[in-house]
């Protein structure tokens, strides 16, 4: 049981760093980055590749970089060549999956076998105990939520917030939405690419199809953790990313142990849930207006 | 300080829709000129305002400010040096930010534009309490909410100082009261009027009102046809009535002044 909690929480720290890149582009910036798929498994190439030839650390930087040139190649789409914004994910998205095999060395997948990585490193500075990969998974992501939440709050900051926020007004008050897109699109990516790099040295491989479905999983896990702990401060909605992400990592622990739902199905329960999450607004309007129709009607027999 | 040399500007030319909105526009402001802007509907006036600030570029001739030309710079780039204030109260702010970040943002951009990642300080925090308890709105003690629980005319007043907190070389007001009730009208022109004032900003303000269009500020521009067909100031000016200016639009463009708003505005 121990080993499922401590399982969940690696996992649920690590891949908090997707939900937190989705505050970034789906929250703030109001763009659905449909480069986070293959984005992420850029980053497990990168980072393993990197880590295979003796560098797990200088992987992890490697991989973040190559994260926010994907992210470039999306914004330079949609912001100067005028590509809508879903399409030029996607296109990114295609484009990156003949790369990440590149990056691989034309193979579906790379392994670690004996080579350090950045946890085995760690695990020798002894530090932790039997808890050292959850320490190091954990520290990475609250140090990248704490800069996260810090930059949100300087002037480049607030110009990416403004952006998503109000077009109008950010047209009329000297920035320029073409550069904050792009900068916000480079460091969701490259938050996208960290979460890669990290799960990629924590499996010990990468592999070519570990993305699929990574951006709606992320999407649940912010939603989730938004639905605990709400939308009111910046700090309050990173937190409530990591919070989402461990939320799900355990819900899918506990539904592998117990089978409530096979397992295959999770993908689609996912899917559910997020399309239930995100319609709601609309579902409780047409709710409310259904309900007003029948009281009036109602009101309507008894009058005559 | 603001030139305007022969510009024109036409909308969607060689189609069906093809519209000269602005026809060989000239305009020379002095520093700390306060012009009101009056017109006929579709005469040119936003549009004018869209070309100084750079909503888009002009077809010919030259926009000057301060003595630099600014023709063809980006229109984000303008905005460094142009505060500008629409008739919706809701286009000049960011709704999920807080009146506080609004503020910051607005500050940060205008005094330290070079560093992206500036922060403000604690003392920045009391020079906006500062500024905003001016307001008179109750705004300082609501600092850490959202902009959209706000009122347009609070929203309108909080646009107001974000666009005059650090003094810009223009100040271009769109109808920025019409759109508010009377009372808070009047306080957000109360405000207007002294803010300019102690700034000596340049300022141009297009109203709907003959009346203020005739008391604000030290001179009035009349547009009609994408022109301006009227320019009066100094004593001309103070001895001028709205019946006399009504007939001085009659001169300048050969017919009748047709804004059913000001028409309406004339009756009260």
């Amino acid at each position: 049981m121990l080993y499922v909690v401590q399982t969940a929480l690696e996992l649920g720290f690590m891949y908090a760093l997707v939900a937190m890149a989705l505050f970034l582009s789906y929250r703030i910036l109001d763009i659905a980055d449909m480069t986070t798929d293959s984005g992420f498994v850029l980053g497990a190439a990168v980072s393993v590749t990197c880590a295979a030839a003796g560098h797990p650390v200088l992987a992890v930087f490697a991989a973040m970089a190559a994260g926010a040139c994907a992210g470039y190649v999306t914004a330079f789409l949609q912001t100067r060549m005028g590509v809508p914004s879903i399409l030029a994910g996607i296109i990114t998205n295609t484009g990156l999956y003949t790369v990440n095999l590149m990056v691989m060395g034309w193979s579906s997948n790379v392994s670690l076998l004996k080579q350090d990585t950045m946890f085995t490193l760690f695990r020798d500075l002894g530090i932790g105990g039997g808890f050292y990969k959850m320490i190091l998974a954990g520290g990475i992501t609250m140090f990248a939520g704490a800069a996260l939440v810090w930059f949100l709050g300087t002037r480049l900051g607030l110009s990416i917030r403004a952006t998503g926020d109000n077009r109008d007004m950010v047209r009329a008050s000297s920035v320029n939405p073409v550069f904050t897109i792009t900068v916000g699109l480079c460091i969701s990516n490259a938050l996208t690419a960290l979460s890669g790099a990290v799960v990629g040295q924590y499996q010990k491989s990468a592999d070519i199809n570990s993305g699929a479905g990574i951006v709606v999983i992320g999407l649940a896990c912010l939603i989730i953790g938004e639905t605990v702990l709400g939308r009111r401060s910046m700090g309050r909605n990173v937190a409530a990313a990591v919070t989402g992400s461990i939320l799900y990592r355990f819900l899918y622990a506990m539904i592998l142990k117990t089978s409530i739902v096979p397992i295959e199905c999770l993908k689609l329960v996912t899917a559910v849930v997020v399309a239930l999450a995100i319609a709601s607004p609309s579902l409780r309007e047409w709710a409310g207006l259904q309900k007003k129709k029948a009281e009036a009607k109602k009101r309507r027999g008894q009058s005559c | 300080m603001l030139k305007l040399d022969h510009i024109k500007k036409t909308f969607n030319p060689g189609t069906v829709n093809e519209k000269a909105a602005i026809r060989d526009l000239s305009l020379h402001l002095e520093p700390g000129d306060f012009a009101t802007v009056i017109g006929s509907n579709g005469a040119g006036k936003s549009t004018m305002f869209a070309a100084i600030a750079g909503s888009f570029i002009t077809d010919s001739g030259s926009i000057t400010l301060n003595g630099k030309d600014i023709t063809f710079a980006p229109e984000y780039q303008r905005s460094r040096v142009i505060g500008r204030l629409f008739q919706d109260p809701l286009k000049g702010t960011a709704p999920h930010m807080t009146i506080e970040e609004n503020l910051s943002l607005a500050y940060l951009r205008a005094s330290r534009g070079s560093i992206p990642f500036s922060r403000i300080s604690k003392k920045d925090k009391e020079f906006f309490r500062e500024q905003l308890s001016m307001l008179d709105m109750g705004l300082e003690d609501r600092m850490k909410q959202p902009v959209g629980l706000l009122s347009g005319g609070q929203r309108q007043a909080l646009t107001l100082l974000m666009a005059t907190m650090v003094p810009p070389l223009l100040l271009l007001l769109d109808e920025h009261t019409a759109a508010l009730d009377p009372a808070t009208a009047e306080k957000v022109l109360e405000l207007t009027k002294k803010i300019v004032a102690k700034n000596h900003t340049t300022c141009l303000m297009v109203t709907h009102n003959m009346q203020q269009a005739l008391t604000m500020g030290n001179r009035t521009l009349m547009m009609d046809d994408g022109r301006i067909v009227f320019d009066v100031k100094g004593e001309e000016r103070s001895r001028m009535t709205v019946p006399d200016l009504l007939e001085k639009f009659r001169i300048g463009a050969g017919k009748e002044l047709d804004n059913d708003r000001i028409l309406l505005a004339a009756e009260d």
